[in-house]
């Protein structure tokens, strides 16, 4: 997916696809709808906010401020808990979240 | 309107495949060596490796041969595995199909079996290829869904576009199965809320909680690397985006493997086994799944992937939907549908749930899937032990 770094430079499209969507209103992450770049600015609910990490699509990103030990909420569900304070625009996923229910298992870096 | 190959106990298949099996992994080879001359004339391998009895196992092969996708069955044996070859051979005989069991030891050896085998497969083949399809509504249709290679657009596109599909089919008067209560996780009461009625719903959340136990015992939930990497930061995410493939239909009951749904509706299939914690994981990966969709009856199988996964499956066509569009930029060839379209923007959800539901009446038509056609028919059956089903399970 590291590719698709590049769409973000390209020549303006005539109809502009949203970056960044949340699913539910009560959500505090935003899925990415296109890869995203680390300083870039999206629209997010009409409300600009800065992308702090470089966020492939579909990946996660705090679309509010998010306390260590916060319930993550996608879609309104329950998805994990915060194992560190979350600023907006972040990167959302292992490293800062762990399920309510099993462990993730990632291979070895 | 379908057109289907009517069998004797009135079900229709949308394939006309004759399955070899092997009934240990000693007849393994063997089998493979009479059925690959046949692959292009619709000869699939199936089989179960081990040589210890196992009443899952049993029943398993006994509804996969007897699918009615299936036209007939050659049973290959070494001679002195565990399996119950004369159960398996009288039920499908049973069945009007025609069957063989070729001993390896019986015959002579390999050479001999090897000859046996594609002989009586040359004496069949003529007949079934020459049976009439004959029409078949929507309603004799079963269609099970798994998802697979999945990652975080996996729940946004692919995943609710099948659900879309399915309440479609369900509307139809089709049975639709979905499946893998490891991939239900934090989903009980969301689900619950569907059932029928409230005893079902406790069914449901019972299935779910052995799932939750079973693979806590294991150590691992049903989840991947590849998910995560694919922005996938939890199991009870991946079961948000793998519950989206259920659609909205009422649940009309639970069944576990090998058991066909008794009426039209939307199925929860318990694949997790009964009891404490025997023979390791539940399934050991996708097409053990698939083979008990098919198992329970479906003709066709809906299978979304956002990393990208390549397999088919013996028995019925699997169609791919692909939920991430840089997945489907780089794996075209694989994929059924492109379903990243809702994520760019080209395409709504209902108007690929649509053509899903469309695709699944022309392969059932006969079109093949791009599985299919690559010749993918990836089978596998392990060891599992379950009970019969609770009186909840299947409301009237």
């Amino acid at each position: 997916m590291a590719s698709s770094d590049q769409d973000g430079r390209k020549a303006p499209r005539k109809v502009v696809a949203r970056a960044v969507m949340r699913l539910s209103p009560r959500d505090n992450v935003a899925v990415a709808l296109r890869a995203l770049k680390s300083g870039e600015t999206v629209m997010l609910d009409g409300t600009p906010i800065t992308i702090r990490a470089n966020i492939a699509v579909g990946h996660k990103l705090a679309a509010q401020t998010i306390e260590k030990g916060a319930i993550i909420l996608k879609y309104s569900c329950p998805i994990g808990t915060a194992t560190s304070a979350i600023a907006p625009g972040e990167h959302v996923h292992t490293h800062n979240v762990e399920s309510n229910y099993l462990p993730t298992y990632e291979l070895p870096k | 309107m379908l057109q289907g190959y009517l069998r004797a106990d009135g079900r229709k298949g949308v394939r006309n495949v004759v399955v070899v099996a092997y009934l240990v992994e000693c007849a393994h080879h063997v089998a493979r060596e009479i059925a690959t001359p046949f692959r292009e004339r619709g000869v699939h391998l199936i089989g179960f490796p081990g040589c210890y009895p196992n009443p899952y196992s049993l029943a398993m092969m006994e509804k996969l041969c007897t699918h009615p996708n299936v036209g007939g069955a050659l049973l290959v044996s070494l001679g002195c595995e565990g399996f119950d070859k004369r159960q398996l051979k009288r039920t499908i005989n049973a069945s009007g199909r025609p069957v063989l069991t070729v001993g390896i030891q019986d015959v002579g050896g390999t050479r001999r079996a090897i000859a046996a085998g594609r002989a009586w497969l040359e004496s069949i083949l003529p007949a079934i290829g020459q049976q009439q399809p004959v029409a078949m509504g929507i309603d004799e249709l079963t269609v099970g869904t798994i998802c697979g290679g999945s990652d975080a657009t996996s729940g946004l596109t692919a995943n609710p576009a099948m659900g879309v599909a399915f309440d479609l089919l369900v509307a139809d008067g089709a049975k639709t199965i979905f499946e893998e209560t490891g991939e239900l996780i934090g989903m009980e009461d969301l689900m619950a809320a569907r059932a029928a009625n409230p005893a079902l719903g406790a069914e449901l959340k019972r299935s779910v909680a052995k799932a939750a136990t079973y693979y806590a015992t294991l150590g691992y939930a049903s989840f991947a690397p590849g998910n995560a990497d694919g922005g996938l930061t939890t199991i009870e995410e991946k079961s948000l985006g793998a519950y989206a493939k259920s659609g909205q239909s009422t649940i009309a009951g639970v069944v576990k493997p090998g058991i066909a749904p008794p009426r039209k509706g939307l199925y929860l299939l318990d694949v997790v086994p009964d009891g404490e914690v025997r023979f390791g994981f539940p399934n050991i990966n996708d097409n053990a799944e698939i083979a008990e969709l098919i198992a329970c009856g479906s003709q066709v199988i809906l299978f979304s992937t956002g990393r990208g996964s390549v397999v088919g499956s013996a028995i019925a066509p699997v169609i791919k939907v692909c939920a991430n569009p840089d997945t489907y930029k780089r794996m075209e060839d694989d994929m059924d549908v492109d379903a990243g379209r809702i994520l760019e923007g080209r395409a709504t959800l209902p108007e690929v749930g649509r053509e899903i539901y469309e695709l699944v009446q022309r392969i059932g038509n006969g079109e093949p899937t791009k599985s299919e056609a690559l010749g993918h028919q990836e089978f596998i059956l392990t060891y599992k032990s379950f009970e019969p089903l609770g009186p909840a399970c299947l409301p009237v």
